[in-house]
C-alpha cells in the first residue's frame, strides 16, 4: 500500500533528511515510525502526502509511482489520505461540525451526505455532542479528535499522522492510539509518526525507526519489530 | 480483517467514482453559493472596514464617470448648434423694404433653406432698444445704424460643403452686404470637447488601474489574514480553483459595492447641481435640463464594479495564493 524504493530526499541546505531508505507496508497494516527528534519522520510522511518530492528513489501509494501524479493531480491524491498533525491543523473560526466537513465539502458531496458522514465521524471519535461547538473551546485531546474525525471522514484507504500524542498526557494517548487501531481493523492502513517510544513499544505493530535520515529497523514486513 | 464489501464502498469513497457528473455539479453550484453567501459575511462582518474600501473605490469610479456625464451634458447643449441654426444675412444700406422682401421670397423657394425671416431695420431696432435695455442711447439716435436682416434657416440635413456654398451664393446676390455665420466658437468648443473626453478617458484608465490595485490589495491581505485555512484546504486536497474561490467573491463583493457607491455618488451630485442648473438654463430661455444616470447608468457601474473586484482578487490570487503551500 505504501512502498519507499531507496528514497533519498536533500534538502537545499545539502543535508539529507531521508538516505536511501526502503520499506514496504502492506494493505490493512498499522505501522509506527519512531527515531529521534530530526530523524526524517516528518519529512517521510510529507513526501507520501506529496508536500514534498524526493530527490531520489521511488515511492510507490497503492499501485501508484508518486512520480507520475503531475502538480495537478495532487489534491485527488491528497483527499485518498486522511492527516492527522500534532499541531491539529483545526480552522478556529469555525464550528467543530463545519471543521471535519471541510474534506466532504472539497470533495463534492451533497449536503445531506456530508451532515450524515460528519456525525458518523464525529460519533467513532466520541465527539458527537460537540458538533457545534468552537474547536477552542475543547480539550487538547478533544482537539486531536476532531483531527482524527477530520482525517477519517472522506474514508480514506490510508490515515497519516504525525506526532499525534505530542501535546498529550499518557492516558489521552494511549486513547488516542486505540482510535488509530479502531481504524486500522476496519481496513485503513496507518503509519503513525511518534518518538513516544514507552506508548508505541506497548502495542505490538510493526516499528520503523529512522536515524539520521536512515531506516535502521523493521524495513522487512511484520514480525521484524525491534 | 473485516468484510469485502466494506472495504469496497470504502475505495469508492475515496476515489468518488459513485458521485456522477451531476452531483459534482450541483456540489460545485452548492460551493459557489457557500462561497459567496460566506465572503459577503465576511465582508458585513466588518463594516468599518468594507464600508471604507467601498466609498475609496466609489469615490475613484465616481470621478470619470462624473466627468463622462458633464462631458454628455455639454455636447447635448451643444448637438443644436451643431449645424449652424441660423444664418444672418445683411442688407445693403441702399436694398428698399420691398427688394428686402422679394429676397425672402426667393431664397425660402431654394432647396437647401427650411426659412427665412426677414427682419427689417427699424424691428431690429426696436428688438434691440427693449433687450438691450439702451432705449434712451437708442432714442438719442439721428438715424438707425442698423441694416435690414434676412434671418435665414438652413435645411436641416444641410452638409457643410452646403452650408458654405448657400453661404457663398447669397453673399454674391446682389444688395447682399454680408452673411455672418459665427460657427468658430463652437468649432472651438468641440474640440476642447474631444481633449475633453480624451482627458476623462485617461483619467478614467488610471483610475481603473487604482481600483484593480486597491482591490488587489485588500484581496491580498484577505488571503494573508487567512493563510493556515487555505493551507489546510491544500492538506485535504482541495484544488487550487478550490481555495481561491472565496478571495474571487470577496473581490466582487468589493468590487460591486464600490460601484454602487459610485452610481450613488454621481446620482446625489447630479440631483445637487440640477436645480442651480435649470435656474440658470431658465434664464437663458432654455429648457435644458441634467441628464442623469439612469438605472441602467448606475447597473453598469456596478457591473464594472464587479468586473474590476473579480480582476483585482484574480491578481493577488495568481500573485499570492499559489505562494501559499503546506509546509
Ligand atoms: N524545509 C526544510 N529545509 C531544510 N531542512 C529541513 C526542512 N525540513 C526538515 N529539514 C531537516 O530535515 C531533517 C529531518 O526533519 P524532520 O523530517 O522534520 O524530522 P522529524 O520529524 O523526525 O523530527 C532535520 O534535520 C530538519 O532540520
Ligand atoms: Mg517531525
Amino acid at each position: 500500500m505504501i512502498s519507499f524504493d531507496r528514497v533519498t530526499k536533500r534538502y537545499e541546505a545539502g543535508h539529507d533528511a531521508l538516505r536511501e531508505v526502503s520499506f514496504d507496508i502492506e494493505k490493512d497494516e498499522l505501522v509506527f515510525l519512531t527515531g529521534h527528534s530530526g530523524a526524517g519522520k516528518s519529512t517521510l510522511l510529507r513526501l507520501i502526502m506529496l508536500m514534498d518530492r524526493p530527490t531520489r528513489g521511488q515511492v510507490t501509494i497503492d499501485g501508484r509511482n508518486l512520480s507520475s501524479v503531475g502538480k495537478r493531480a495532487i489534491p485527488a491524491h491528497r483527499r485518498g489520505i486522511g492527516v492527522v498533525f500534532q499541531n491539529h491543523r483545526l480552522l478556529f473560526d469555525r464550528t467543530v461540525f463545519d471543521n471535519v466537513a471541510l474534506p466532504l465539502i472539497i470533495a463534492g458531496y451533497d449536503h445531506r451526505e456530508i451532515g450524515r458522514r460528519v456525525r458518523a465521524a464525529l460519533d467513532k471519535v466520541g465527539l458527537l455532542r460537540h458538533e457545534h461547538a468552537m474547536p477552542l473551546s475543547l480539550s487538547g485531546g478533544e482537539q486531536q479528535r476532531v483531527g482524527i474525525a477530520r482525517a477519517v471522514v472522506g474514508r480514506p484507504n490510508i490515515l497519516l499522522a504525525d506526532e499525534p500524542t505530542g501535546n498529550l498526557d499518557p492516558e489521552l494517548s494511549a486513547e488516542i492510539m486505540r482510535l488509530f487501531e479502531a481504524f486500522n481493523q476496519v481496513g485503513v492502513t496507518v503509519l503513525i509518526a511518534s518518538h513516544d517510544l514507552v506508548l508505541i513499544s506497548r502495542l505490538h505493530h510493526r516499528i520503523l525507526t529512522l536515524k539520521d535520515g536512515r531506516l535502521i529497523s523493521g524495513a522487512s514486513g511484520p514480525g521484524d519489530a525491534l | 480483517m473485516t468484510g469485502s464489501a466494506d472495504k469496497a464502498t470504502r475505495r469508492g469513497g475515496a476515489s468518488l467514482s459513485r458521485a456522477d457528473l451531476r452531483d459534482r455539479y450541483k456540489a460545485w453550484l452548492q460551493h459557489h453559493r457557500l462561497c459567496a453567501a460566506d465572503s459577503l459575511a465576511k465582508v458585513l462582518e466588518a463594516p468599518v472596514a468594507s464600508l471604507l474600501t467601498w466609498l475609496v473605490i466609489g469615490i475613484a469610479l465616481a470621478l470619470p464617470v462624473g466627468l463622462n456625464v458633464a462631458l454628455e451634458n455639454v455636447q447635448r447643449l451643444s448637438e443644436g448648434w451643431d449645424s449652424p441654426a441660423q444664418m444672418s444675412v445683411f442688407l445693403q444700406q441702399d436694398v428698399s423694404v420691398e427688394q428686402g422682401d422679394r429676397m425672402r421670397e426667393e431664397f425660402s423657394a431654394r432647396a437647401d433653406v427650411d426659412k427665412v425671416i426677414f427682419l427689417s431695420r427699424d424691428a431690429a431696432l426696436a428688438e434691440f432698444s427693449r433687450l438691450s435695455g439702451f432705449a434712451d442711447v437708442v432714442a438719442s439716435l439721428e438715424s438707425n445704424p442698423l441694416p435690414d436682416v434676412l434671418l435665414v434657416t438652413p435645411a436641416s440635413a444641410l452638409s457643410e460643403v452646403g452650408i458654405s456654398t448657400l453661404r457663398e451664393e447669397m453673399a454674391t446676390r446682389e444688395g447682399v452686404a454680408e452673411v455672418v455665420l459665427d460657427m468658430a466658437w463652437l468649432k472651438r468648443l468641440q474640440h476642447l470637447m474631444t481633449l475633453g473626453q480624451r482627458f476623462v478617458l485617461a483619467v478614467g484608465v488610471m483610475l481603473i488601474l487604482g481600483v484593480v490595485l486597491i482591490l488587489g490589495n485588500t484581496i491580498r491581505l484577505a488571503i494573508e489574514s487567512r493563510r493556515e485555512e487555505i493551507v489546510v484546504v491544500k492538506l485535504v486536497g482541495g484544488s487550487s480553483a478550490f481555495a481561491r474561490r472565496p478571495f474571487l467573491y470577496t473581490g466582487l463583493w468589493y468590487g460591486v459595492g464600490g460601484g454602487l457607491a459610485a452610481g450613488l455618488l454621481v446620482s446625489a451630485a447630479l440631483w445637487y447641481l440640477d436645480e442651480p442648473v435649470r435656474v440658470l438654463a431658465g434664464l437663458y430661455e432654455s429648457s435644458f435640463s441634467l441628464l442623469g444616470l439612469g438605472l441602467m447608468g448606475v447597473l453598469n457601474l456596478v457591473i464594472l464594479g464587479g468586473v474590476l473586484g473579480l480582476a483585482g482578487a484574480w491578481l493577488a490570487v495568481a500573485r499570492h495564493l499559489v505562494r501559499i503551500e503546506p509546509r
